[in-house]
């Protein structure tokens, strides 16, 4: 554990390690501090709920461990085992379909997580939290009686009555419709500067999670492949998978050469200029590498553009597909692989494109990322070693 | 009016009723949440006394409350008494009859408590027995009404089994419904008559009295 403590966090930061061969195969390690909110994603049967039932105390893995400000609340490792119950770990957890009790009021569910408190303060409390999410007026009702946005503000003051060390969300936003959704999750944004404890959000929504979270976990199968900011994750995917479970395109294969300008990253006919990493890969390697699409750079017609001696490349436009002010382009250059990006349809208008027109972009040589299959096998064996 | 008979029907639904539900409580949550071997045999054994002949377990009863047979040898030396023709004979031979009508009901409920409901009330610090009393027993509360109707009211009317166990010994073992068969061989249709109304009042009223307290429930509507 130690060499996950040294790795830049806290120990009161809620770190959790879990492997196992199955049923649900698992080889995942992540953290988050407290105040900060990580969000776990991957396709569905990747494990996140998993892993969330593990850190509440409803799933023990055959090996990992999970500690939370300090304290240990599951160990499973050589001849060790340990684990606390649920009631025992302090969590509040939010369901997905938010498992309301339902007789009981609004009032009374959030005042049932309250068993730490005294009870004659229990009520004036429950009042409060259901103030905290707006409800009040609504103490009365049943969870029948109440709307989805409703529900999942009571599963939310009642997970946050516990006065929990850790706030767990499985897909709290998934059964209510797009604009509950919004205001649903303004309102977390909202809510947690009020709270100073980890939070741990499970969602297969990638805009969800990128306008949520501080951190985001990419799991597949089970495998917990990149942790890291929203920024970090999408300019700097660690593996093409990583790319592609982050629905990001241009992701491409090219090889290091040697020029007399220096280090290049071959790309069909192209030779690229590469900012980072390109001096770390050995001449003559293949490599998976990924460019973010804000970072490629369409060239006015007649007119030069900011960028336009970076790693200038023709291609020919295959695909445009107006949605709403953006136009979504898809370039396809000699060899085949195809440029994707988006630009305002109003750019896209004044330049005249249209489809089978030769254009001129440039690929701005910082944001081309390199993903060296080494590289990429190494940080997941550095993984292992961390449990 | 046999007002004896009465009494004894009355005292052995009671019984029946008071030793089933903590029983039917328990299995049927069992049944209703955990996986285990042999739980198909299980559920099957106690559906059995649904479609036995009542003759058949009356006479597989007979045989084992006798003073040689295990279970009857084994209550003998226990209580120095014995099983056949007394109200502790009806009253064991009333308890299996009754099982599924006193289990199935409560498993059916057990089954409906979505099982992350008893997980939300764990994670929000509630104890397994705060969980079933606080959360799981107030959601299955109408099948364990239902559960005591049916077995209430099944033991009223439980005919062959009693016979053949209890015979029809006065204040011991002559239930009513024993009682309204005597009185039609004796030609005492008036006396039958009566009985009968009284059986059927209380059988509809017992049933009237479940149905109406489930649909009473404001938080189930909607």
């Amino acid at each position: 554990m130690g060499s996950l403590a040294s790795a830049g966090g806290h120990v009161d930061d809620l770190i959790v390690t879990a492997q196992q061969a199955g049923p649900i195969p698992l080889n995942a390690s992540f953290r988050c501090a407290p105040g900060e909110l990580l969000a776990l994603v991957g396709p569905s049967g990747s494990g996140k709920t998993t892993l969330l039932r593990t850190i509440a105390g409803l799933y023990q893995p055959q090996r990992g461990q999970v500690s939370c400000a300090g304290a240990t609340w599951f160990l499973a490792q050589g001849g060790q085992r340990l684990s606390l119950t649920p009631q025992q770990r302090q969590i509040g957890m939010v369901f997905q379909d938010y498992a309301l009790f339902p007789h009981l009021t609004a009032l009374q569910n959030v005042q049932l997580a309250m068993g730490h408190l005294p009870r004659a303060k229990r009520l004036e409390q429950a009042v409060q939290w259901l103030t905290k999410v707006r409800l009040e007026g609504l103490e009365a009702r049943y969870p029948s009686e109440l709307s989805g946005g409703q529900r999942q503000r009571v599963a939310l003051a009642r997970a946050l009555a516990r006065e929990p060390q850790a706030l767990l969300l499985d897909e709290p936003f998934s059964a209510v419709d797009q604009v509950t959704r919004r205001r649903l999750q303004r309102e977390l944004a909202m809510l947690r500067q009020q709270i100073s404890i980890p939070i741990i959000l499970v969602t297969h929504d990638l805009e969800e999670a990128t306008a949520l979270a501080d951190q985001i976990c990419v799991l597949h199968n089970g495998v917990s492949l990149q942790q890291g900011t929203p920024e970090a994750l999408f300019r700097q995917p660690a593996s093409p998978l990583v790319a592609r479970l982050l629905d990001r395109h241009n992701v491409f294969s090219g090889e290091v050469v040697e020029t007399d300008a220096g280090r290049r990253l071959q790309w069909g006919e192209w030779l690229l200029e590469v900012s980072e990493g390109i001096a770390q890969c050995e001449v003559g390697e293949s490599l998976a590498w990924y460019l973010p699409p804000s970072d490629i750079v369409l060239h006015r017609r007649g007119r030069p553009s900011q960028g336009e001696r970076e790693n200038p490349v023709a291609a020919t436009v295959s695909e445009m597909v107006v949605l709403g002010g953006m136009t979504s382009i898809s370039l396809r250059v000699s060899h085949g692989d195809m440029l994707r990006f988006d630009i305002a349809t109003h750019a896209a208008k004044r330049n005249q494109l249209s489809l089978g027109e030769r254009v001129h972009v440039s690929l701005l040589a910082e944001g081309i990322h390199l993903m060296p299959a080494q590289r990429t096998q190494t940080a997941s064996h550095n993984k292992r070693n961390l449990l | 009016m046999d007002w004896s008979a009465f009494s004894v029907s009355l005292r052995l639904a009671a019984f029946t009723c008071l030793f089933l539900l903590p029983l039917g409580i328990w299995w049927g949550r069992v049944l209703a949440t955990a996986q285990f071997r042999g739980k198909g045999l299980c559920e099957a054994l106690i559906a059995l006394p649904l479609v036995l002949p009542p003759t058949v377990l009356g006479f597989y009863l007979l045989q084992q409350f006798g003073r040689d047979a295990p279970l009857g040898g084994a209550w003998a030396a226990l209580t120095g008494g014995g099983l056949n023709f007394t109200f502790s004979g009806i009253l064991l031979a009333s308890l299996i009859a009754n099982l599924p009508f006193a289990i199935q009901p409560i498993q059916r409920a057990f089954e409906h408590v979505p099982a992350n409901l008893r997980e939300a009330a764990w994670c929000s610090g509630l104890s397994p027995w705060q969980t079933l009393w606080r959360i799981e027993l107030p959601l299955v509360w109408p099948g364990i009404l239902s559960a005591a109707a049916l077995t209430f009211a099944h033991t009223l009317g439980e005919f062959g089994v009693i016979l053949l166990v209890g015979g029809a010994i006065d204040g011991e073992t002559r239930t009513l419904s024993i009682a309204i068969y005597d009185r039609v061989q004796a030609f005492d249709e008036q006396g039958a008559a009566s009985m009968s109304a009284l059986l059927l009042v209380i059988s509809l009223a017992t049933l009237g009295l479940v149905y109406g307290l489930a649909g009473k429930r404001r938080w189930s509507r909607g």
